[in-house]
């Protein structure tokens, strides 16, 4: 409807210059109103505790005048780009040659990220990031199980993230398990974590879901915080063990691999081991997910995600449908969260706040919840931004917040996003008026 | 008996702040059928208004207590009134036809937008006033132990139930009070007959941003401090209590308020203080799996 009123000639009268002004004024006096007490006047507690404030009238000035520039430019930009809805036809060779380039980044990017180790060697800090976004995508992968294909909005995800970094780092702190051990047995204590989560909220939907998956990630972070014969409390779990190949340290003693390889011994030896590490778990997420689909449960679990009644009416055990997306999904997380707690060394519940649940997904949403190389690209993006803000650490998450609210509001379906179901007709099939009592159906 | 007494006291007056902010979870989520996240975070800023207006006012020379609190209510209603309208513009009226999801994730996008606001604008640290109403009634005493009802509380309490009272007869007497129960049956009907659809959604933001400065306010002059994070926490416990008291209910939200504020008094009192937390998060799951349409809400239809 939009696209066809605005394609009419002249229906639609382009704005003229004393409407934006107009626009825009109302909109820094907002701004001014808005920011006159929050920006104007700054509070500070002195140091006998009394609360003084003094007045940034000049930080004032400079917000409301941006605010005014802003709403001028976003009022020329919309124009430029006209109405919301206008189909824009893309040329047939775009289309082609966009669709090969769509085949072919995946299995660029995979060989890339294979090879940076190998460019990269030197650069510390591009591995860490390299294993950052990595971690991301994989946490991205596994919720996606849970968000993009059955569904459900999980906002306590990071409470598997924590169970399985837990769950690693007391097991091997504790009973000196090795990593190879811990790994499954954090997934698997994980997946009953989800099961545990799943079953109560089994009946709710939606915004519900999600304000009780929010909770239920809070009580675990409270749990940890204040159980502290146990995990520490506050503190954290120091000490834990690094992992080794598959039994042979990274260390350089005369057991470690580099001396039984007869080369010499690199701190960055277990970096890249530890890059190579998180790739494998990413990929095995990926695959797992990409074979489930393909199985009787990932289609009922897209079914689930477009109509639940429908999908009970056609005898899909919901029950068991929503248990095992939390299952699967709680999994992956645990299993990242044992690869966090190894690679740190270190953790301690400020890692697994609801920041970090938020990340998370905002990396699926990002990336179109459901399409696996969306949210591999987002993942990227997102952390790859974040790195961009490390010298402005008090605005990242202000700026985080903005990205998700403009996101929403400009791509709700993610960037690359698209979620059409693995299965469908196609060809559209005539269906006999026997079948059919209104005619052809 | 008389630390009972004293703990129900304490929880009433709790359960006033959470209701007040139960309020607007409720009111939002009657019409849209959204979470409001970001309303826990409109009452952080409502707080924080408050503070600003009260340090002004006061070195101003304003010496007149009564009137100096007056004041500061109005401008913070006023100021985080217009939050919650600026909220609603940019994060939700684009999103009303999105997909189901959207409202939600903006939302969160604009909690940690206002949460980080304050923090980026007014710095991390707590920040205390002097306690601002002072003295007290003690009711009674027995055994050494002391029953004291103070004057913020009282304040507290009776400032809600005017609140409540004002609330309750606009939606069911006023011209806009009609339109907003009209707009939660059937929007498109309501606009049909002539409500101005945006601007009851608007208007239900705005009064919801109020009750939560109201509620900021009672918040800094009850723990006589206020911080950027504060929002988080007491908005998940309000929305707690505007799911327990039946969400889409007004006297619901109120109701789940006081059982909130008492369940998390009785329980720091008897249990355990740091336990709290997960307590009043722990009822919010227990009530949505036994009772999910509350105390005093009505049951949803299921529909295809």
């Amino acid at each position: 409807m939009a696209g066809l009123s605005a394609s009419a000639p002249g229906s639609l009268a382009a704005p003229g210059a004393a409407f934006i002004f107009k626009k825009a004024l109302v909109s820094a006096l907002v701004a001014l109103v808005l920011f006159s007490l929050m920006i104007g006047v700054r509070t500070e507690a002195g140091s006998d505790g009394q609360l003084t404030y003094w007045t940034r009238f000049g930080d004032l000035a400079i917000m409301v005048a941006t605010v005014f520039g802003g709403s001028i430019v976003v009022e020329l930009l919309r124009q430029w780009w006209g109405p919301v809805g206008t189909i824009r036809i893309v040329p047939p060779s775009v289309q082609g040659g966009l669709a090969v380039a769509r085949r072919g980044i995946a299995p660029v990017l995979l060989v890339f990220t294979f090879l940076v180790p190998v460019i990269f060697y030197n650069e510390r800090y591009i591995l860490d990031l390299g294993i950052l976004v990595l971690t991301y995508v994989m946490l991205g992968w596994g919720l996606n199980v849970v968000v993009g294909l059955a569904g459900l909005l999980d906002l306590g995800y990071v409470a598997f993230y924590a169970v399985g970094a837990y769950s690693y780092a007391l097991l091997a702190t504790n009973f000196g398990f090795s990593f190879w051990i811990c790994l499954p047995l954090a997934g698997i204590l994980a997946a009953f974590c989800g099961v545990l989560l799943g079953f109560p909220v089994l009946r709710l939907r939606g915004d519900y879901l999600a304000i009780v998956t929010l909770a239920f990630g809070e009580i675990i972070r409270l749990v940890i915080i204040n159980w502290q014969s146990l995990t520490g409390g506050p503190n954290g779990v120091t000490g834990i063990p690094r992992p080794s190949f598959f039994g042979i340290p990274l260390t350089p003693g005369d057991d470690g691999l580099a001396a039984r390889l007869g080369i010499e011994f690199s701190t960055t030896h277990r970096i890249v081991f530890l890059f190579y590490l998180i790739l494998a778990l990413a990929l095995l997420t990926n695959w797992v997910t990409i074979r489930l689909r393909r199985l009787p449960i990932g289609r009922a679990w897209e079914a689930l995600r477009e109509d639940e009644v429908a999908c009970r009416a056609l005898g899909i055990n919901t029950t068991t449908t929503k248990l095992t997306a939390f299952a699967t999904g709680a999994m992956f997380g645990g299993l990242a969260g044992a690869f966090f707690a190894t690679r740190q060394g270190f953790i301690s519940p400020e890692s697994f706040t609801f920041h970090e649940s938020a990340l998370v997904l905002a990396i699926v949403v990002l990336g179109g919840m459901g399409s696996q190389l969306g949210v591999a690209l987002a993942a990227l993006v997102m952390i790859g931004g974040f790195e961009l803000f490390r010298g402005l650490e008090q605005f990242r998450m202000l700026v985080f917040g903005l990205a998700m609210v403009l996101l929403m509001i400009w791509r709700p379906r993610g960037l690359i996003g698209h979620r059409a179901p693995t299965v469908f007709l196609h060809h559209s099939q005539a269906i006999s008026s026997d079948l059919v009592k209104e005619g052809h159906g | 008996m008389d630390y009972f007494a004293q703990q129900l006291i304490n929880g009433i007056a709790l359960g006033s702040i959470y209701g007040l902010i139960a309020i607007g979870y409720t009111m939002v989520y009657g019409i849209v059928g959204m979470i409001n996240f970001a309303h826990g975070d409109i009452f952080m800023i409502g707080g924080f208004t408050a503070l600003i207006a009260f340090l002004i006012l006061v070195s101003f020379g304003l010496t007149a207590v009564p009137l100096i609190l007056l004041i500061v209510l109005l401008v913070a209603m006023a100021l985080t009134a217009l939050y919650g309208w600026t909220v609603e513009r940019i994060a939700y009226r684009p999103l009303r036809h999105s997909f189901r999801l959207a409202p939600m994730l903006s939302a969160i996008g604009m909690s940690f937008v206002l949460t980080n606001f304050s923090q980026v604008a007014q710095g991390a640290r707590v920040k205390p006033v002097p306690p601002i109403i002072t003295g007290g009634y003690t009711l009674y005493e027995a055994d050494g132990f002391v029953v004291r009802l103070s004057n913020v509380q009282i304040i507290v309490v009776l400032t809600t139930i005017v609140l409540l009272a004002l609330f309750t007869w606009l939606v069911a007497r006023t011209r806009l009070g009609r339109d907003m129960r009209a707009c939660e049956q059937d929007q498109t009907m309501a606009s049909l007959l002539g409500v101005d659809v945006d601007r009851t959604i608007s208007m239900t933001f705005v009064i919801g941003a109020a009750l939560a400065a109201v509620a900021g306010m009672m918040y800094l002059l009850y723990y006589g401090q206020v911080d950027f994070f504060m929002g988080f926490v007491a908005g998940i416990k309000a929305f707690t209590a505007a799911v327990l008291g039946g969400i889409g209910s007004l006297p619901g939200a109120m109701l789940g308020g006081l059982l909130i504020g008492l369940i998390e008094t009785m329980w720091s009192a008897y249990f355990s203080v740091e336990y709290k937390d997960v307590a009043a998060f722990s009822i919010l799951i227990v009530v949505l799996i036994f009772m999910p349409t509350g105390l005093l809400g009505r049951p949803e239809v299921e529909k295809v």
